[in-house]
């Protein structure tokens, strides 16, 4: 079937389409995603194109952006140290921490809300897993640790979301609070200014904590887990499209199903390639994948399966995009605002728990500033094609927003400034955020769903 | 087309040949010490268009959402198919087969037609949305609705167009075996074109036997597709009966003044003014 697009009627709808005369064919073209019009693949291109040029890149803008990054960080560090598969393996790591705690924002900002305070909560949900397997101490088990953590953040998240929900304080006003509220705990649970609390590979209870991001997959096990993967999202995929097409449904052409099978397995060689180089010293071998790449990608997983495929998603979606249509539709719009504000600040835990692994296994008030996290974590979920107007989003965007911001932190840390260092981890991932702003209103602007609404 | 006021077919005129699907007796409504609706007494017979005409705070809103369940009435009385009935929330006009589409269309911009006419009562298999069976659900409603000018279900209802965004708002209140569908304003924000597109989905609708209320400020609309036109004045039904029985000018005057020619309605079958 090679029908031109334009004369393609909806869905399985019967073919008596009349000329469409309402819409202006620019316009609507744009706006639709071209997977539902394209009967082949030169038709998708152009209809991508399309969609790109009105101002709806996407994910474009995000991996251009990668581009840049790396090729400028490469010319301008010392030795051109940049894309060493050391530092590229350290920037997967870091920027892991910034993934999780984007796609936790992510859920909030499809609201058409804010949490502030992502950050705080995630190293209070870290210190948390942290002190309850220390021995002495509780000496509990990792995965006990690990989902009290998480509950706890839950909690807190359940809080924010109920103020905000129920009392309709604006949730950046009240998440602002909980920012500060929450740093101020951190210290005093961490023991004062100069407390730390830390794992080690030794203890038996500490090791899967302190190995979440410092484990390394073996080369062998990364290549295997590697084709599983590949092979569950092809199949996925592929039977997907073949279950469209049975249905009489409209489907993605095979060509382009089989690009994109070919891109995820193109994307996971390169990462296993750069993981298993040598990375250590002649006489120390380090190689394999660290355990936070898997890690990652179930969360993703689990997040993308929540937001797209049920209802609590759908109606997250909704209220992002329509809150009077959603309780007009018999949503329970504080229920679903306090269940995302909970899942916000779970997700956000379990970033704190992977960023305490991250550095070693060692929590202290140096750890990290809560303020530069969710300044990152905002700033990657934008970055990465989450609106901060609501509605419009994907956790792996906040997946691709974090590998940059990750990649453009470390890189000015590579840079030997000095006493610029500092300000310039803030500078930086600053301009980026305010570009990414502005891309998503004039893309708002340029698709017209402002002046509609 | 014939220009003006369509007779209904001999039989339903007057519509007393039948039981009318909903019928309000002395209705009364107030908010506060402000009173908004008077004894309204109106049928809204099956297969036909009523035409709510009425100006600006005569109460055709508040009427609209009493019968909708968004308000309750104070006192009164509403039959659904005979039977006398609490109206106490939307779900409940909802359990009934009554559908409102409002003027502001409710509807989510970012989600894409079939999500939007799922919006609340989602298909779900294994504890997931069954998003195929919804597709061809909505595909299946559309196109025996025959709007068929979308290019995609699946694209987001930003990318449509006032006609189209209406059409669909009337695709999604009748998918669900409604029997009475209220419109509010349909034509209010369309242009020519697209206002013919939505007065055929109305007629549509009649012909397959829904009872159908458009409540609206333009005449040349009512006149085009009511079969019976009622007129609220302040708050009180002056006027009901078969669109026969009206002209422009009298509706204008009963929408102004609350009578026509000096005298109160009369119809010209039977007796169904207002108390």
């Amino acid at each position: 079937m090679t029908a031109d697009p334009a004369e393609t009627p909806a869905g399985t709808a019967d073919g008596t389409a009349v000329a469409d005369l309402t819409a202006a064919p620019e316009v609507a073209a744009a706006e639709v995603p071209p997977e539902l019009l394209a009967q082949s693949l030169g038709q998708y291109l152009r209809a991508w194109w399309l969609r790109v040029r009105s101002g709806n890149s996407g994910v474009l803008p995000v991996v251009l952006g990668m581009v840049v990054v790396a090729v400028a960080f490469e010319i301008v560090t010392p030795e051109h140290a940049f894309l060493r598969p050391s530092n590229l393996v350290y920037i997967f790591g870091l920027s892991t921490v910034y993934m999780v705690l984007a796609m936790a924002e992510t859920v909030v900002l499809l609201l058409g809300e804010i949490d502030l305070s992502v950050g705080a909560v995630a190293l209070f949900g870290g210190v948390i897993a942290f002190k309850l397997v220390q021995q002495p101490g509780p000496g509990w088990p990792w995965w006990a640790a690990m989902l009290a953590a998480l509950a706890c953040c839950g909690l807190i998240g359940a809080f924010t979301g109920t103020l905000t929900a129920r009392l309709k304080i604006p949730s950046f006003v009240v998440s602002l609070g909980m920012f500060l509220l929450f740093s101020g705990i951190l210290v005093v649970v961490l023991g004062g200014a100069n407390g730390t609390v830390s794992v080690s590979s030794s203890a038996p209870n500490q090791r899967v904590i302190y190995d979440l991001v410092q484990g390394l997959i073996a080369p062998i096990a990364s290549w295997v887990a590697l084709a599983v993967v590949v092979a569950a999202v092809g199949t996925a995929l592929w039977l997907r499209a073949a279950a469209r097409r049975r249905q009489g449904l409209v489907a993605p052409p095979a060509s382009l199903t089989a690009i994109r099978i070919a891109l995820v397995a193109l994307v996971g060689v390169a990462v296993v390639v750069i993981c298993t180089i040598n990375r250590g010293t002649p006489l120390v071998t380090v190689q394999g994948v660290p355990w936070v790449i898997p890690i990652v990608l179930v969360v993703l997983g689990v997040l993308t399966l929540l937001l797209q495929r049920t209802r609590f998603g759908r109606y997250v979606y909704a209220i992002g995009g329509n809150p009077e249509a959603a309780r007009r539709a018999g949503v329970s719009l504080a229920a679903i605002r306090t269940w995302a504000f909970a899942l916000c600040s779970a997700t956000a835990g379990l970033g704190g728990i992977l960023l305490g692994s991250f550095f070693f296994g060692e929590y202290s008030t140096n750890t990290a500033d809560p303020g530069q996290l969710v300044l990152y974590a905002v700033a990657a979920a934008v970055i990465g094609g989450v609106s901060l107007f609501g509605g419009r989003g994907k956790p792996v965007h906040g997946v691709l927003g974090g590998l940059l911001i990750g990649g453009i932190a470390y890189g000015v840390s590579l840079l030997s400034l000095g006493t610029l260092a500092t300000p310039l981890q803030y500078i930086v991932p600053g301009g980026v955020l305010i570009v990414a702003v502005l891309v998503d209103v004039l893309s708002r602007r340029g698709t017209g769903s402002v002046a509609r609404a | 087309m014939t220009e003006v006021n369509e007779a209904p077919e001999g039989a339903s005129s007057g519509g007393d040949a039948a039981e009318p699907l909903l019928k309000l007796r002395g209705i009364d409504k107030h908010f506060g010490p402000v009173q908004a609706l008077y004894g309204v007494d109106l049928d809204l017979p099956a297969g036909q268009v009523t035409g709510l005409c009425g100006d600006n705070g005569a109460g055709k809103s508040v009427l609209t959402r009493c019968i909708a369940g968004v308000h309750q009435v104070d006192h009164g009385q509403i039959y659904f198919e005979g039977r006398p009935v609490h109206i106490r929330s939307t779900r409940d006009a909802a359990a009934l087969g009554i559908e409102t589409v409002y003027q502001d269309l409710a509807l989510a911009d970012n989600l894409d037609i079939v999500q939007n006419m799922f919006l609340g009562r989602e298909r779900l298999r294994r504890g997931l949305l069954d998003e195929d069976s919804m597709e061809l659900q909505a595909a299946e409603t559309l196109s025996t609705l025959r709007v068929t000018t979308v290019r995609s279900i699946r694209q987001p209802v930003a990318s449509l167009s006032g006609g189209q965004r209406q059409s669909v708002a009337v695709a999604k209140a009748v998918m669900w075996n409604s029997k009475l569908v209220l419109l509010d304003e349909p034509t209010a924000a369309l242009g020519v074109v697209q206002t013919r597109v939505v007065l055929d989905l109305v007629e549509r609708l009649r012909d397959r036997g829904l009872a159908v209320m458009v409540i609206s400020h333009n005449l040349n609309d009512v006149f085009e597709v009511a079969d019976r036109i009622a007129v609220l004045y302040l708050g009180r039904m002056v006027a009901e009966g078969p669109a026969a029985d009206f002209d422009r000018q009298s509706v204008v005057e009963y929408m102004t003044t609350g009578s026509s020619g000096g005298r109160p309605f009369e119809p010209a079958g039977s007796a169904s003014g207002e108390g």
